[in-house]
């Protein structure tokens, strides 16, 4: 057993490379003003939208793309991308039954519960296949209790007010350059709107898929929480393989009134690129989640193994008193992938309190960093905030870095950071061994306790899938 | 009738990082026999029972080893443990994460499963694995905590010896589980082994030193020195050893050598 033995365990090839062969509408490679107003155009948006995307695509233009992340690929080619693709519908689609069979087909090879019959007890998902919404199922269940939960097409044309009123309110559309580039061009996306005192029945689910090559996806997603209402939210991604890079940079912007929580899980499978390297999705996005209300709490929990590529850092501002932040975050990276992941945590109302657990696996010649802001403001009295970085690495041609940023402006703050850094070792394989279980077994053992603390955040489906998940990319790399 | 031979080792040679350490060893251990392998510090012991358990970093140059009748260097490490032979650690190697119930749970059923005998649930494990705590005076909290984290000396000690009661080994092979045990521990940890033996097995341990053998007496004592065994003899010689030390078993090899 050496290290060669462990690095094949997480050779395990991709299953979800498939393409559809299905037709789209896509709008020519490039960008413009003229390509924006065609998107627009094709989307029948109101002009305020159309005006926000042209203002953020004037401010990209005066951006540069961000440098210090500790990642490297060539340069990105803007010009080189279709910013626009969507499944070539024939007609408005009034109901499931007249959705593409070749579409639902990719759903089912996916796993994916399109048939309300036949999700899983209490999942509302909503598809997006490229840049369009496919399809959002118990939508009407949920709007019994005043729930919205649709594609972002339709809650702009549905509820203008509400979008218009949050879009932009917690990312704003010059916040970085990548979430510029998403607010000139998004296509889609989901909304979702809980009302006051409403625990959403059902877990929210939103199943994301990159189909065409060559086009980005930039997808946007906004939840709102208002006072004393509770969702838990669900994001899967997967995309075809391709041997050129693609460009995912979404936009994801969460809002808790007073009392509200909205718990984010994600499970990132998106292509990430073959065992040398090539092609696979650069998963750059911005997510960021604004505790407006007293009492309010947002939690993200992430588990992230596909990307050739990630960038992104779900942050929580801590806007109202006694507000809550949580990160957790399970990063995997084999082969040639690069993560440079963490969260942000602004503690800007009094005794608010974060936590960050972060649990990054490099295998293979993978590059895995956490980065991590915890700020503490003037008037953000006994903010607490505590810290947790693990690495495990795997193998000798891996790295894992640690970059925490700490900035306390408050002296009653209270932060702690706890960092360390182990490795599979081949005396532990071999202890495995010596009592019968075999280096599949053993990883999968070391890595499920490495992760435990993160899997016990996620909502059962979803830990079942990310333990299986975790075990499938390592499959081979001991052997 | 004769009894079964479990082990035969024939001119086994073995290098570690291009050193040679074993330099031609024989051993042959039958069933319900106690064999005490003893010598100085770098006579190569400890490279015999991890080579014999297939550690990566040791690699065989020559010999044979056959266990009950197989080809043991046919057999990957995991395979070996199935198949009935187990290493007590010198050093037990932590597990940070892992919990010691499931742990062990996975390493039964997986041994289990090679004999073609059930598998336990977590229930039945459980109830499994409380008479062989109480066989060895630990406490059953000690399952929830991570694989030898944190635990002391004794403790690591005390859970290699769990393991090899919950595993059934034919042939234990116990690397210095005496050192590192206070009286009382040592006398806990022999009691237990002692209570795991029966005709159907055997056991080699390799120690420095007596006291072990006060408890489990054995029926051939061997003294390795510089990779190679050089004396054989029954209980008593290792009473000699601990009164008059390696030196004159050495010279009395390098004397019948020249000769």
């Amino acid at each position: 057993m050496s290290s060669a033995v462990l690095q094949n365990l997480v050779n395990q090839p991709y299953r979800h490379g498939f393409v559809t062969d299905i037709e789209a509408d896509v709008v020519p490679k490039g960008l413009s003003e003229d390509v924006i107003r065609l998107i627009s155009k094709k989307k029948s948006e109101p002009e305020w939208l159309l005006e926000f995307r042209l203002q953020a695509y004037r401010h990209w233009l005066t951006m540069r793309e961000p440098a210090w992340p500790n990642v490297k690929y060539p340069k990105i080619d803007f010009q080189d991308i279709s910013y626009y693709s969507a499944p070539k519908a024939k007609k408005k689609l009034a109901s499931m039954d007249e959705v593409d069979p070749e579409l639902l087909r990719t759903f089912e090879k996916l796993g994916v519960p399109m048939h309300e019959q036949k999700a899983l007890a209490g999942v509302a998902v909503d598809v997006i296949f490229d840049s369009v919404s496919v399809t959002t199922t118990y939508k009407h269940r949920l709007a019994e209790v005043g729930i919205v939960f649709c594609s972002f097409s339709e809650a702009v044309r549905d509820h203008p007010e509400l979008v218009r009123k949050y879009l932009g309110s917690v990312v704003p559309p010059g916040d970085n350059f990548y979430a510029a580039l998403n607010s000139a061009v998004f296509t889609d996306g989901s909304f979702c709107y809980i009302p006051k005192g409403v625990r959403c029945p059902m877990e929210l689910s939103t199943y994301f898929r990159i189909n065409t090559q060559e086009s980005g996806q930039f997808e946007r997603t906004l939840i709102v929480a208002e006072d004393n209402s509770y969702v838990s939210y669900l994001e899967g991604c997967t995309a075809p393989k391709f041997d050129t890079n693609q460009l995912h940079a979404a936009v994801v912007e969460l809002i808790a009134l007073d009392n509200a929580e909205i718990k984010y899980s994600t499970v990132q499978n998106w292509y990430a690129g073959d065992e040398k390297g090539v092609g696979g999705i650069y998963n750059f996005v911005t997510k960021r989640g604004l505790c407006k209300g007293v009492n309010s709490k947002i939690s993200w929990t992430q588990v992230e193994t596909g990307s050739a590529i990630t960038w992104k850092y779900p942050s929580c501002v801590l806007l109202g008193d006694n507000a809550i932040g949580e990160f957790y975050s399970v990063a995997l990276t084999n082969h040639h992938q690069q993560a440079d992941t963490g969260t942000k945590m602004v503690h800007i109302g009094r005794n608010t309190r974060s936590t960050i657990v972060s649990k990054g696996i490099s295998a293979g010649f993978s590059n895995n960093s956490y980065r991590g802001l915890v700020k503490i403001g003037a008037k953000a009295g006994n903010a607490r905030n505590y810290s947790v970085c693990d690495s495990l690495l795997i193998g000798d041609k891996c790295g894992a870095n640690t970059f925490p940023y700490i900035q306390v402006n408050n002296n009653s703050a209270q932060v702690e950071h706890e960092a360390s850094t182990s490795k599979i070792g081949e005396d532990q394989l071999f202890y495995f061994a010596q009592r019968g279980i075999g280096a599949e077994d053993a990883v999968s053992m070391i890595i499920n306790g490495f992760c435990r603390e993160v899997f016990t955040q996620l909502p059962m489906e979803f830990a079942v899938e990310a333990t299986k998940l975790l075990g499938l990319k390592l499959e081979g790399s001991v052997g | 009738m004769a009894r079964k031979t479990l082990l035969e080792v024939r001119g086994l040679t073995a290098r570690v990082a291009g050193v040679e350490i074993l330099k031609g060893i024989d051993l042959s251990v039958r069933a319900g026999e106690v064999h005490a392998i003893m010598g100085p510090n770098g006579s190569g012991k400890s490279t015999f029972a991890k080579v014999l358990a297939g550690h990566p970093a040791y690699e065989v140059k020559g010999g044979e080893v056959l266990f009950e009748g197989r080809d043991l260097f046919d057999m990957a490490p995991e395979e070996r443990a199935r198949a009935g032979l187990f290493l007590g650690f010198q050093y037990p190697v932590e597990l940070p994460g892992v919990t010691t119930s499931s742990f062990l749970r996975l390493a039964y059923n997986t041994v289990q499963g090679a004999r073609g005998r059930d598998e336990l649930d977590p229930l039945e494990f459980d109830d499994y694995v409380q008479d062989k705590l109480k066989l060895l005076d630990m406490d059953p909290a000690f399952l929830e905590r991570s694989v030898n984290e944190g635990f002391s000396g004794g403790e690591k000690k005390r859970n290699e010896i769990l393991q090899m009661a919950i595993l059934e080994p034919t042939l234990a092979i116990l690397d210095e589980t005496d050192s590192g045990l206070d009286i009382d521990a040592l006398r806990i940890v022999a009691n237990g082994v002692s209570h795991l033996r029966s005709p159907d097995n055997a056991l080699v341990l390799v120690t420095h030193y007596q006291r072990l053998l006060n408890y489990l007496t054995p029926d051939f004592v061997h003294v390795m020195d510089q990779g190679r065994i050089i004396k054989t003899g029954g209980k008593e010689l290792a009473l000699e050893l601990e009164s008059r030390g390696y030196d004159w078993v050495a010279d009395e090899y390098r004397t019948r050598q020249a000769a």
